[in-house]
């Protein structure tokens, strides 16, 4: 699948905005973006398995709201930094 | 060949090369800098910024090797992290597990770790240890300078941390902190932590167990102006040649304690009462236990937190407490309204002392007569959040 990386993360994926990684649901995704990645995973998701909060992850055009959203081979996945900050 | 080459090389060194002066580690909501001095502590090199963009909570230098350096970084979006160099901050490696609280079960309390506040090198006898105070606080060790970080479990889980903390929602503006971790330099095993809120806490078993030590420190803002613990500490030093003497500037004034005595006694009383005793760092004189300097914010009516009257001073004691002397000179005279973080002032080993200090304004000032006279080494910073020594 074809995973969508923000410009804040791109020092993990070698400036690569987006990059390959496979999973049934998202946390199996973000689990193996984190082996081809390491350290990337802990950035978007805390320690309580819980999406960050100035963090979105998108679906196809849909939000989900955790770890446990399933995936399709055929799905696109955004990582997206929220508008916030100054 | 290879020692003809060295010996050539060391003869160069010697004619050619001055000593260096002291280096100043800036944190700031932007990124990480560094201030070079020169042997004479007269001119000072800027470089960086490292991690642009990110927030620099605490930027240490580790006395005990020399040359590793460990920064508390996080950014408005990702989550916190730790970064390690050992060469002058040319190349920074993250942490590849930062501290982190475990996942807890359902039904309990979700702690989560905002950022990295605090980082303190080890005991001299622990070459590669480090502990780290996050908010809300936690305390973690690494023993890999920094690369992997454990939980210290006697604190962290312990039955009444929500009790001594008052939980993630109880502390400062910008969330809890735990700071100030000192390190008994006899005993690596005994050790201090200051918690805003919570208090300052002692343990002699390296983490196992923990104690309150906040008898004769006052509470004002709770019900109880005396309480066990629930108090906020701003900064707790240590002296290292004379470990058995505490300091604390507190919420609530300026403290010693002598620790066999085991109660703080308010020496910020002798502070002019037109610029009070509340402030946020809290520096000591590297060789005599009995002089420190403070920088007091204004903490009357919404608590300003700015320098009182918009008049900039640091001032100091040379005997413990007893009585204080205002140094402002070289400072602004007026409507400078400067704010300075519990971690942004600092000195250095020299002889006389360096006192440095950084403002929320992105300005670093230094003296490098021990207070008499400041002068500014760098302006239009980001705004600073931590100035920490190092000796190169």
């Amino acid at each position: 699948m074809k995973v969508y990386i923000p410009g804040a993360l791109h020092s993990y994926t070698r400036e690569a905005s987006s990059v390959d990684a496979a999973g049934a649901s998202v946390g199996e995704l973000l689990d193996d973006l984190d082996r081809r990645y390491p350290g990337i995973r802990f950035r978007i998701i805390n320690e309580q398995d819980e999406i960050r909060r100035h963090i979105r992850i998108f679906v196809n055009s849909d939000q989900v709201a955790g770890l446990s959203a399933p995936l399709h081979r055929e799905d696109e996945i955004m990582i997206v930094c929220a508008l916030s900050g100054g | 060949m290879p020692k003809s080459r060295a010996s050539g090389t060391r003869k160069r060194r010697t004619a050619g090369t001055r000593r260096a002066g002291p280096s100043l580690l800036v944190g700031t909501r932007k990124g990480a800098f560094i201030l070079r001095g020169d042997a004479g502590r007269r001119a000072w090199r800027l470089s960086g910024p490292h991690l642009l963009g990110n927030i620099v909570h605490h930027f240490v230098a580790d006395g005990r090797d020399g040359r590793t350096m460990l920064i508390a970084a996080r950014t408005g979006h990702l989550g916190p992290t730790v970064y390690r160099s050992t060469d002058g901050c040319k190349t920074l490696v993250e942490a590849r597990r930062p501290p982190a609280f475990p996942k807890a079960p359902d039904g309990e309390l979700k702690r989560e770790v905002d950022h990295v506040f605090w980082l303190t090198p080890g005991h001299a006898s622990e070459p590669g240890v480090w502990y780290a105070g996050t908010s809300p606080q936690g305390l973690f060790r690494s023993e890999d300078g920094g690369l992997t970080w454990d939980g210290v479990c006697g604190f962290n889980d312990h039955p009444s941390w929500m009790e001594w903390t008052g939980g993630p929602q109880n502390g400062t503006p910008d969330g809890p902190k735990m700071h100030s971790i000192l390190i008994d330099p006899r005993d690596a095993r005994h050790m201090y932590i200051g918690m805003s809120s919570g208090g300052v806490f002692e343990t002699r078993d390296q983490g196992r167990s923990w104690r309150p030590l906040n008898q004769g420190c006052r509470a004002d803002f709770l019900p109880d102006p005396y309480p066990e613990y629930g108090h906020d500490p701003h900064c707790v030093r240590l002296h290292p040649l004379h470990p058995d003497r505490l300091y604390q500037q507190n919420h609530c004034g300026i403290y010693r304690m002598e620790r066999a005595e085991g109660r703080w006694v308010r020496i910020g009383e002798a502070m002019p009462k037109k610029v009070g005793d509340i402030g946020f760092p809290l520096v000591l004189h590297p060789r005599d236990p009995d002089t420190l300097w403070v920088f007091p914010m204004d903490g009357t009516t919404v608590w300003p937190r700015v320098s009182p009257d918009g008049r900039p001073a640091a001032y100091v004691t040379r005997n413990a407490g007893k009585s204080w002397q205002r140094l402002d000179r070289g400072l602004p005279r007026k409507q400078a309204w400067w704010t300075v973080k519990r971690q942004a002032m600092c000195a250095d080993t020299q002889d006389p002392v360096g006192i440095y200090l950084g403002t929320t304004s992105g300005e670093v000032w230094g003296s490098v007569d021990e207070g008499k006279r400041f002068t500014c080494l760098a302006r239009h910073l980001p705004e600073i959040y931590a100035l920490e020594s190092a000796e190169t």
